[in-house]
């Protein structure tokens, strides 16, 4: 197999919050491959976007962020300021969820296009440019006469398009696409999921696809990784995943997806963690139905079955002594330890 | 949209009527606001030549000035005047205002013109050092630093400077808009602007140019001063709100550089709503021209307007008074004009 | 002077309504236990600033060794302009007179006429902007448009204008305080006005004000009773950064020879008025002390007001991050798989 485009171990970012540091991820690894999309799911408030903003090394004044991120063979958290600003943009690109804000309202969509440009290629002349940021929104279905209108003069798809078409221009190898449908209606999210395959078979970069929607990680990505609390949970092709879920919080999540029948994620019962004081140990263990002694004490192991990999101590109950594998039962679980 | 595309120019078209009808009821109100009030006062005669008259002089000129129709036909006359542009005559000197709204409003308009250049120069930069050390030592110190511009009184500071600057130092003069001999010379030529930095540059030499910076610094950082605090904190406040905006974060993520993300994207959004709100310096402005003309002789308007009330010629300070308002209401305008113009989405 | 209310942080009406939050009986005290590090410290100050000159203001009589218009004292003449000594800490006066008494009565008459004009303009603003918003109609769109008119105007005319025509600029000791506080209250009666008028357009709309409507409640009782409550948390805020701006009015008033009386009462910007030509020999005692006086008094209004209105504003409060410190690494995380 070829070598990955970005390999992520260990990482964490944690934000400066009121009362504490907020745990938002917290120990995350991951690979992904050329022309591989993964799905990244997760309740709301998981840490889905600050992991996907954490690769682009955006964090907010007083957030940290270690572990390592390499990208084409270098680790950008040792990179130099400077060569990290190339590579981001240039080698990776951010998709948003929210069209609508995401360009200066008092720029125009060619400025947009040859700011990027200029700062990434200063050697390509402004015809060039023009040329290569008008083929960008040719193929992404935006006529080259609004080139010089402004963002407010288009609508949320169109938006949606031209910001996928400031990450294209520069032809990045890695693509994060933060909720990149959630903003839009039905029919412009089938147009923009055309837009992302196509994406795929043209250029083969690698994809992060964040989304709330399993029916479009069913439909679109290789693998996916569920995320929980800050931590990936569980990871593997998605054919696997959807049929043997491994982790309860897995199984949680696609039962609660079918039996309602919708493409939304669902509640599970019980409410999010807080991500300033996380439960102890395995951070699902107060609403997990197998709930242990030992996944309030000891973190749970990273196990791989078959191509899958979740950390949960129920695939490794043979580490544990009979009384971590009592059941621990709702009332005693400590509401918020410190962790 | 294509139809946004459409209807852009047309809601700018609507915005600016309606902004500019809006201008005439403010107009309307404070002029007979101040028409009224005046005369409450009593006979304007009686105030400035009380006493100093015979009655049958005073009597005389009451009937010359139409002071002795009724209330309201003088004040229909009045209204009428001024949709002309006709504010009046000065009781005591015989002047017409519009007369003195050529000659000392170009003294208020160059006087207001370098303060808010020294209100820019010092609010933008301190601004955006505020807020990119929010929260801070240099914030902290320049909220500070805020506060005190606005604490301290125009005319203390006028008074500051001129004994530093204008009697220890001898930098600087302390009154006056150019020295006598100066002042002839500029003044006595074809075309007069009476703005005397212009006049002085189309006929002066350099020492005439040098001669009128050198009357104008102090004034000019005076009146400045008094809205340099404000911009300073618009400027921080609206940084800070455009710092954390969407679109900045999406140009950080394309990897732009930081410092092109804050003057491109973050300073340039965050400058509309500081334009919409430096027109309501506008008032605050002229108001503090009144102090800082009177504390160093700058024979501007507000100048005048001291000069006027000192003699209780309060003809002479109902038109000045009354041209302010038209002023103040017209460049309010343009400054919303010029607000929604820079703005291409053109809100409202 | 003719600063309206110094900007607050956001534009338009930056005076946020506070929320049914519980206050403590001891005025100012939850101000203080909601503020912390920087602002605390300039709430601190600025009451501080304020107490101080409340008190000089208060024991003038005391604390001036002279009256403010004594040219002599015991019979002995003080000179005219006599530089500071041990005799007159602040030097005289070019008519002869204490400086330092005339600082200290300055106080007096400040503060008299400050807190008469906050009075009158909360008693006439309020009731004004409670009635013009609830019943709306035509009263209340000539009466925006009136306040409108005055609040672009430069207030010092106004209150010079106002002052004029209330007692030719000046009369008796009361008379010159009470004409003075008059003229500045037409300065602020429209930011009140503003303020409560639109804190009750938005009240009126609530579903408790509604409900009170349908039963029958008589509309006086809505307003004093469910309204007011209300919209009356904002008007500490107004009222004490529109105190500063008093103070500058009054002086400047004092500066152009209105407001009070010489004769009535020292006024720190007559004082500065007559220093103006003394500057040309060098003198500088009879203008920096009164000016001092208040650019410091108004300072510690201003900053007393700011911290208010930021903790009545909670988005405005500071609460300063602290930059995240990642700790080292658990143990027992997942990539080691122990048990
Ligand atoms: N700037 C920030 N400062 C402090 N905490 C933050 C910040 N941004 C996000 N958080 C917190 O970090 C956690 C993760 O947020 P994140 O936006 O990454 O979640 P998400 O999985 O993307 O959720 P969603 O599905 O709603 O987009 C949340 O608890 C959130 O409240
Ligand atoms: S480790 Fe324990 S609590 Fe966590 S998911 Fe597995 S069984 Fe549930
Ligand atoms: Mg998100």
């Amino acid at each position: 197999m070829s070598a990955p485009v970005v390999d992520v171990r260990d990482m964490r970012v944690w934000y400066a919050g009121p009362s504490g540091p907020v745990q938002a991820v917290d120990g995350v690894t991951f690979a992904l491959r050329q022309g591989e999309v993964l799905g990244l799911v997760g309740e709301s408030g998981s840490g889905k976007s600050t992991l996907g903003r954490g690769l682009m090394g955006l964090v907010p004044r007083g957030a940290a962020i270690d572990g390592s991120i390499e990208f084409d063979g270098r680790d950008l958290l040792s990179l130099p300021k400077k060569e990290r600003g190339r590579v981001r943009g240039a080698g990776m690109g951010l998709i948003f969820q929210e069209p609508m804000t995401r360009l200066d309202p008092l720029m125009k969509v060619s400025k947009h296009f040859t700011e990027v440009l200029k700062v990434h290629e200063p050697k390509l002349s402004k015809d060039e440019a023009r040329i290569r940021a008008l083929d960008a929104l040719r193929s992404l279905g935006i006529p080259p006469t609004r080139y010089d209108n402004y963002p407010h003069e288009f609508s949320g798809g169109m938006r949606q398009r031209i910001m996928i078409a400031l990450a294209l221009v520069l032809r990045p190898k890695f693509i994060v696409a933060d909720e990149p449908t959630t903003a839009l209606d039905v029919l412009v999210e089938a147009q923009i999921l055309r837009i992302l395959a196509d994406i795929r078979e043209r250029y083969a970069p690698a994809i992060l696809l964040i989304t709330h929607n399993l029916g479009i990680v069913a439909e679109a990505c290789d693998r996916v990784a569920v995320m929980y609390a800050g931590r990936i949970v569980e990871q593997g092709p998605v054919r696997d995943i959807f049929a043997t879920p491994r982790h309860p919080y897995t199984r949680a999540l696609l039962n609660s997806t079918i039996s309602l029948s919708t493409r939304e994620l669902h509640s599970i019962p019980g409410a999010p963690p807080d991500l300033v004081r996380p439960p102890t140990a395995c951070r699902f263990h107060p609403r997990c139905e197998h709930v242990m002694r030992v996944c309030a004490d000891v973190f749970p192991p990273t196990v791989r079955v078959d191509r899958q990999e979740a950390e949960c101590w129920l695939l490794a109950t043979d580490r544990i002594d009979a009384a971590g594998r009592a059941p621990l039962s709702r009332q005693e679980v400590p509401v918020a330890d410190e962790a | 949209m294509a139809t946004a595309t459409k209807s852009s120019s047309g809601s700018l078209r609507t915005y600016l009527i309606t902004r500019l009808l809006l201008v005439i009821p403010m107009v309307w109100i404070l002029v007979t606001l101040v028409f009224f009030v005046l005369r409450v006062v009593g006979d304007p005669i009686q105030s400035a030549f009380g006493g100093r008259l015979s009655p049958a002089d005073i009597a005389v000129r009451r009937h010359a000035a139409g002071l002795d129709k009724p209330l309201l036909s003088q004040y229909w006359h009045y209204l009428v005047g001024v949709t002309h542009g006709d504010f009046g005559t000065s009781l005591t000197d015989n002047t017409r205002i519009s007369h003195i709204l050529i000659v000392n409003g170009a003294a208020t308009l160059e006087l207001t013109f370098w303060a808010v250049l020294v209100a820019i120069a010092v609010g933008v930069p301190l601004g955006r050092v505020a807020a990119r050390y929010r929260d801070r030592l240099p914030d902290v110190g320049l909220r500070l630093f805020a506060v005190l511009a606005y604490a301290v009184p125009v005319f203390f500071l006028g008074l500051l400077l001129k004994l530093l600057f204008a009697t220890n130092l001898t930098w600087f003069y302390a009154s006056g808009r150019a020295s006598p001999n100066v002042e002839i010379a500029i003044n006595n030529v074809a075309p007069n602007t009476h703005i005397y930095i212009i006049n002085a540059i189309q006929y002066g030499n350099v020492s005439d140019i040098w001669d009128v910076l050198r009357h104008t610094v102090l004034p000019a950082i005076t009146l400045g001063m008094l809205v340099a605090g404000v911009f300073l904190r618009l400027v921080r406040v609206n940084l800070l709100q455009t710092m954390r905006a969407d679109y900045v974060e999406a140009a950080r993520a394309r990897g732009v550089p930081e410092r092109r993300v804050i003057r491109k994207h973050a300073f340039r959004n965050a400058l509309i709503p500081v334009v919409t709100v430096m027109g309501l310096q506008v008032a605050t402005l002229l108001g503090g021209a009144v102090l800082t003309e009177t504390t160093f002789e700058w024979q501007g308007l507000g100048y005048k307007i001291a000069y006027y009330l000192s003699r209780q010629d309060y003809v002479a300070v109902q038109g000045i008074v009354a041209a302010v308002a038209v002023i103040v209401a017209l460049t309010s305008f343009l400054i919303d004009v010029a607000a929604a113009v820079i703005d291409p989405r053109v809100r409202y | 002077m003719s600063i309206n209310l110094p900007e607050l942080e956001g534009t338009e009406a930056a005076v946020a309504l506070p929320t049914g939050r519980r206050h403590s009986r001891v005025p100012g005290l939850d101000a203080i236990r909601a503020t912390s590090g920087f602002q605390r410290g300039m709430l601190v100050a600025g009451a501080l600033i304020v107490l101080f000159f409340t008190v000089v203001a208060v024991f003038a009589k005391l604390i001036a060794p002279y009256g403010f218009n004594d040219d002599r004292h015991g019979g002995k003449v003080f000179g005219r302009l006599v530089a500071p000594s041990s005799q007159h800490w602040m030097g005289t006066t070019s008519g002869g007179e204490d400086v330092y008494s005339r600082v200290v009565f300055g106080a007096q008459t400040a503060m008299e006429v400050i807190v008469l004009a906050v009075l009158l303009s909360i008693v006439v603003g309020v009731p004004l902007g409670l009635l013009s918003g609830y019943f709306g109609g035509w009263l209340d769109r000539v009466l925006v448009l009136v306040t409108d008119a005055l609040f672009a105007f430069p207030s010092l005319l106004l209150a010079i204008i106002v002052s004029i025509a209330i007692a030719g600029g000046s009369s008796s000791a009361t008379g010159g305080i009470l004409s003075a506080a008059i003229s500045i209250t037409v300065v602020y009666v429209p930011q009140y006005f503003r303020v409560v008028r639109n804190a009750t357009v938005a009240a009126r709309e609530e579903p408790y004000v509604e409900a009170a409507r349908t039963l029958g409640a008589s509309p006086l009782a809505i307003m004093t009773r469910y309204i007011f409550g209300n919209v009356v948390q904002t008007v500490p805020v107004i009222a004490t950064l529109n105190a500063g701006d008093a103070i500058l009015t009054l002086a400047g008033l004092g500066f152009l020879g209105y407001g009070i009386d010489p004769s009535a009462g020292a006024e720190w910007g007559h004082d500065l008025s007559k220093a103006i030509s003394d500057t040309s020999n060098g003198i500088w005692w009879t203008g920096v002390y009164p000016g001092v006086a208040i650019a410091l008094l108004v300072v510690g209004v201003t900053l007393v007001g700011e911290s208010l209105n930021d903790v009545l504003n909670p988005l405005l409060r500071t609460t300063r991050l602290k930059q995240v410190v990642l700790p080292s690494r658990r143990t027992g995380e997942p990539t080691q798989e122990s048990a």
